[in-house]
């Protein structure tokens, strides 16, 4: 049987989940007091995970970088979490939620994991109800609801703009409360150093104590890793600083295979770049573009102040290319569009890279009362970094890296092809193909956490209650430790003079202009040869203070740089080979004569799965086909 | 411009601490507190120098990670921002600006400017959450709470959870982090069942953490980057109130 085996059950698509779920191998409630869990991360997937599998009776040992689970990256969403609750009568349902992904994400994602994750949305969000969620209510007493890109129906649940905030809360609240039980065991500021494999089964993780620099090693009969994205490899990204590719990219290393790495999303409305000595980009919310519109001057140039530029003389140009959407188009669609007006020379701003996003309509025509209820602390934050206010002057915005689809392979069970390792959230690729809607990040994260992989990691470890926790004193644990500490030191004696900042900010670069919104062959190949000259300089004039055995940030930079340095190769190669443009994945040579992603079905319908083969290596490609049985694939339009 | 700059370094939690000073050129006012300190540890690498080591992740406000005394205030200079919120036009040409951790019994500090808040996770622990399994719960809308009550709970729920409010109180108590977890689940139906036992617990947790006793003068409403009121203190005295004059459970 070919490695790569999905394992979607057999079954009408309705009925997968539900069958599958009944068909299942159980563990006994006094089984499970036998068997260890670790877990990963503690973000929107990661922390819902260690407390359901805690609930369930599992012995859970939770980790996270961050001193405290609760300040995982998930609690900067923003906008909302998706469910197809339907409040509205508006005509959703979970066939609608699921279409709505498929096309979302340009066909190239598993039909039968997106229906699931659609399926369980509603669960999710009786949940967090129940957590003590404070979403946004209607005078009535009711869940309110808002509209997000892609889609025709509102099903988008928020807390004001602190969405992820509040989800990620209710998820670590029910992770303390495990922990005030003694069902899980809490390892914060932990860096994931390497994955330990026995007898082909993940059994366990090397970490390194960030506090006093010990290599440590911890045992599992399973290991999840529930670590988010890797965005950051382009220096600047909507992303927490410290987020990084690091666990999966180890993972990848240890034999698991890399699905789509070069789906990568770029947000259309982040604050533009304004200096060079920032390191992060700040995002403004997509559900801003329910109210505010996006608009250039129709003249090139136009330096005017824009609240005096006359409406006829302002290009809305999302309306103006597609008018059954307009705003609110996909992130991709929207991104591009900004980028094209920007090379065309239209961009506004003192580098010409911004577009406006425009309140004054509705300011006018709901009062700022109004919005100020709506986006209020999105306002706020975007004053606080500009000093201007959106209520009196259209924000500027710019598209900035944001999520990557990207990410371990998994099949239907959230496991990837070492058997015991599984990938949840955005760790995985799993369920937004070639671009992700709006609001599902949150919605996938805590489906695979609290709703899916509790019943697929059970049905694995059902084999494993015989099964002895493993010592850490094996030699697979022995071997993994020295080679993680040897890695460490060697950071430390290269002694050269840059520092690794430098390298991550000139990697950044070379990814966004090669590897970014727009890519094309002679690029991608310009920059695989730039990467690995970065990567040799990289390795012998890297400047690191300190020791090992301490709390040394430095160190810590340089670990995952040294990882993007590779899993960047690998992002370039992947969008190489995949000649055609899909979702968010734009190849120059593969558009219609509108500018419009143009995908090639008959040769790309596949999940490019990638396996490791060594270092210096080229990774070998597998390819998992799609197939579509439930909706007739076709171009998608937004127009 | 440039600036002198006094920064408390302290190599681990036994070693004693001192203050260093360092002088900072070329610093621009569109950069950020934090694009401050980065550049110096970026010039401090460079002459073979130890960096300061700071807390901080997201740089947007929201995961309360960076907290830093600045010129003897939580966050610095402005109101409602975390320290990664803190811009540079804040300050002038040739300024001096003391860089200190956290200072409170319950937050040691770990190395130079970052603390141990490990005592927030153990209150949490202690009471804050809903005692929900997942699977158990009814149809959202099955729980009708009113908009007020709603904005009110989120309100309080907005704490990022930095210890600003400890920072900046004289008894160095926890009582607005408390009172903010505490008074959101108690202004909403779902958490009413458990109201009693969570004031109870999580200000037992927080005494015997170390944490200091409320005065009410408001210094950590000042403080607080997500602005959150005291009137959840008064919240949290009378849950605490209501529940130590009724029946133990």
């Amino acid at each position: 049987m070919s490695k790569l085996d999905s394992k979607i059950p057999e079954g009408p698509l309705a009925e997968k989940w539900s069958k599958y779920k009944a068909s299942m191998k159980l563990v006994s409630p006094l089984n499970k007091k036998k068997l260890d869990i670790i877990v990963v991360g503690t973000g929107i997937a990661g922390a819902p995970a260690a407390a359901t599998l805690a609930e369930l009776g599992y012995n859970v040992k939770s980790f996270c970088f961050q001193d405290t689970a609760r300040r995982a990256h998930s609690v900067a969403a923003q906008g909302g979490i998706n469910a197809a609750k339907n409040y509205k009568s508006d005509g959703d349902s979970v066939y609608r939620l699921f279409y709505d992904m498929i096309k979302g994400g340009d066909f190239r994602a598993r039909e039968a994991n997106v229906y699931r994750i659609a399926e369980v949305s509603n669960a999710i969000i009786d949940q967090l109800t129940a957590q003590g969620v404070p979403f946004a209510r209607e005078y009535g007493g009711t869940l309110a609801n808002r509209t997000f890109g892609g889609v025709q129906v509102s099903r988008t649940f928020y807390a004001q703009g602190q969405t992820g905030q509040q989800v990620l809360l209710g998820g670590y609240s029910a992770l303390k409360r495990q922990v005030s039980l003694g069902k899980v065991k809490m390892y914060s500021r932990r860096q994931m150093l390497d994955l330990v494999i026995i007898d082909g089964k993940a059994r366990g993780i090397i970490t390194r104590n960030l506090v006093t620099g010990e290599i440590e090693r911890h045992s599992a009969h399973a290991v999840v890793l529930a670590t988010g994205g890797y965005g950051t490899i382009y220096y600047l990204s909507t992303l927490a600083v410290n987020s990084n590719g690091s666990a999966a990219w180890q993972a990848y290393k240890k034999g698991a295979f890399f699905g789509n790495p070069s789906f990568v999303q770029i947000h259309p409305t982040s604050i533009p770049v304004l200096n060079d000595y920032q390191c992060k980009l700040t995002l403004m919310s997509e559900s801003l573009r329910n109210d505010g519109r996006i608009w250039v001057p129709k003249e090139k140039g136009d330096k005017r102040d824009p609240n005096i530029i006359p409406e006829d003389e302002r290009d809305y140009f999302l309306e103006r290319r597609y008018p059954a959407f307009g705003n609110l188009v996909p992130r991709d669609v929207a991104s591009r569009a900004a980028k094209e007006r920007c090379d065309a020379g239209f961009g506004v701003g003192k580098t010409g890279l911004a577009v406006y996003l425009d309140f004054r309509d509705s300011v006018k025509k709901q009062g700022e009362k109004a919005i100020k209820g709506k986006y209020g602390n999105l306002f706020d934050l975007y004053e606080k970094i500009t000093g201007e206010s959106p209520y009196k002057t259209p924000m500027m915005i710019y598209p900035a890296g944001h999520y990557t689809m990207g990410g371990l392979w998994v099949d239907y069970n959230l496991m990837t092809t070492i058997p015991g390792l599984f990938a949840i959230g955005e760790a995985n690729f799993s369920d937004h193909g070639a671009n992700r809607l709006g609001a599902s990040s949150l919605m996938q994260g805590a489906g695979d956490g609290y709703c899916i992989l509790p019943y697929t990691i059970t049905n694995y470890l059902a084999d494993e209650i015989k099964t002895k926790l493993p010592s850490t004193d094996t030699p697979e644990f022995e071997e993994a430790a020295k080679t993680a500490k040897e890695r460490l030191d060697k950071f430390l004696s290269i002694n050269g003079k840059q520092t690794a900042t430098s390298f991550h900010k000139r990697l950044g670069h070379i990814m966004w202009n090669y590897c970014g919104m727009s890519r094309n062959e002679e690029g991608l190949k310009k920059a695989l040869q730039m990467i690995d000259d970065l990567q040799k300089e990289f390795w012998s004039d890297l400047k690191i203070p300190g020791k090992v055995e301490e709390l040394n940030q430095e160190l810590e930079k340089a670990s995952r740089i040294a990882d993007f340095l590779e899993l960047a190769k690998l992002m370039a190669l992947d969008a190489l080979n995949r000649k055609e443009s899909c979702g968010a994945h734009f190849r120059e040579e593969s558009q219609t004569e509108g500018g419009e992603a143009q995908r090639i079905d008959s040769e790309y319908s596949y999940v490019a799965a990638w396996e490791y083969q060594g270092d210096n290596k080229e990774p070998k490609l597998h390819k998992e086909e799609l197939k579509f049985e439930n909706v007739e694939v076709k171009v998608r339009s937004y127009k | 411009m440039k600036i002198k700059l006094n920064i408390w370094k302290q190599e681990n939690p036994k070693a004693k601490g001192k203050f260093v000073k360092y002088e900072l050129d070329g610093v621009a006012e569109e950069m950020s507190f934090l694009e401050m300190l980065d550049s110096l540890n970026e010039k401090l690498i460079k002459e073979h120098q130890e960096p300061v080591a700071f807390e901080h992740d997201c740089r947007e406000g929201i995961c309360g990670s960076c907290g830093l005394y600045i010129n003897g205030r939580p966050h610095g200079p402005g109101d409602e921002i975390g320290t990664c919120q803190l811009h540079m036009r804040a300050f002038r040409e040739g300024d001096s600006i003391t860089i200190e951790p956290w200072r409170a019994k319950g937050f040691p500090v770990i190395k130079d400017l970052i603390v141990d808040r490990n005592a927030f996770d153990k209150i949490m622990a202690a009471g804050g959450f809903i005692s929900i399994d997942m699977g158990q719960a009814a149809d959202a809308n099955a729980i009708l709470v009113s908009k007020e009550a709603a904005d009110k709970a989120f309100d309080a729920a907005a704490c990022i959870g930095c210890g600003a409010c400890v920072a900046a109180c004289k008894n160095s108590s926890a009582m607005l982090f408390v009172a903010a977890k505490v008074s959101q689940f108690a202004l909403l139906p779902q958490g009413k069942i458990e109201a009693k036992r969570r004031a109870l617990n999580m200000i037992a947790k927080m005494d015997e953490l170390g944490f200091g006793s409320c005065t009410n003068t408001g210094a950590c409403e000042a403080e607080c980057p997500k602005g959150i009121s005291i009137d959840y203190i008064a919240m949290l005295n009378r849950e605490y109130l209501c529940a130590s004059f009724s029946e133990t459970e």
